[in-house]
């Protein structure tokens, strides 16, 4: 399953909502172009909703990586919100989990922007 | 290699489509084996880092280089082989991902994956030259203590203190 990527405004937050399978190639792609394309429109405040992803390979771990550092470094924040099982469990076995900011509530996480 | 020994195997070219295809073929085998659906997701995942590791690291991901990915089902274990055509590498050699200067980094992840998901790894020199990865996971069965959970014996998270 190929990765999709939508997003929406929420005040100053970009919502990403992301599903399908985030693994070497289109869906690495995508996702930095989606990231990239955002901080280009000036949207430096950035959650990933990763609701419907349930599998990230070593090279969509990198990818994630990628662009929280390409965010950080133009003083944006970029933050994960509803992490599959699968994905938490990697995060936490790579040490990501401590790295990123992570929500299981929308509304909680887009008050943490502030 | 002993009778009861079912092999397979097959030769990838070095694109990022072989990384889809090593997965699938080796999904079926684990699943056919009686992996649970757990097992199967760490297979997979170790199998796509391990060409991934070969498309990228070994072959450079030059086209005119070939991937050879082995299956061996014996009495006990699925072991898998992933050998590449580059130079090799030693595994002392690889940064550890958790290091605190390496958790940033967006790349160096899929040994710590292989090793954290499968019971058994290695690398060893190849008949080619190149790296050949040496993976495998005990077969589920009577007995055993989880056939359907737990990976291999690095999977357990490790918590920040």
């Amino acid at each position: 399953m190929s990765l999709h990527a939508t997003h929406r405004d929420a005040g100053k937050v970009t919502v990403v909502d992301l599903s399908g399978r985030i693994v070497l190639g289109d869906g690495s792609a995508l996702l930095r172009k989606t990231i990239r394309g955002l901080l280009a429109d000036q949207r430096k405040m950035i959650l990933l909703n990763l609701a419907d992803v349930d599998y990230i390979d070593s090279s969509g771990i990198g990818e994630l990586v990628s662009g929280f550092t390409a965010v950080k470094n133009q003083s944006g924040d970029l933050k994960l919100l509803h992490l599959t099982k699968k994905v938490k469990d990697l995060l936490q076995i790579t040490k990501l989990y401590t790295v990123f900011d992570v929500f299981t509530d929308e509304s909680a996480a887009l008050r943490s922007f502030n | 290699m002993a009778s009861d020994t079912k092999h397979l195997e097959m030769t990838l070219e070095t694109i990022v489509e072989s990384v889809n295809l090593a997965e699938e073929m080796c999904l079926r085998v684990a699943e056919a084996a009686g992996f649970g659906e757990d097992d199967c997701y760490r297979i997979g995942m170790s199998v796509r880092e391990g060409v991934i590791n070969a498309f990228h690291y070994g072959n450079q991901e030059r086209p005119e280089k070939k991937i050879y990915l082995a299956i061996d089902l014996t009495a006990d274990k699925m072991i898998i082989h992933v050998l590449d055509e580059g130079v090799g590498f030693k595994l002392i050699d690889v940064p550890d991902p958790l290091a605190e200067e390496n958790l940033l980094s967006t790349s160096g992840r899929g040994i710590f994956l292989m090793r954290a998901f499968m019971d058994e790894f290695d690398v060893v020199s190849g008949k080619t030259g190149g790296a050949e990865i040496v993976m495998s996971k005990k077969l589920p069965g009577p007995g055993s203590a989880s056939p359907n959970g737990r990976g291999g014996q690095n999977a357990t998270p490790q918590q920040e203190a």
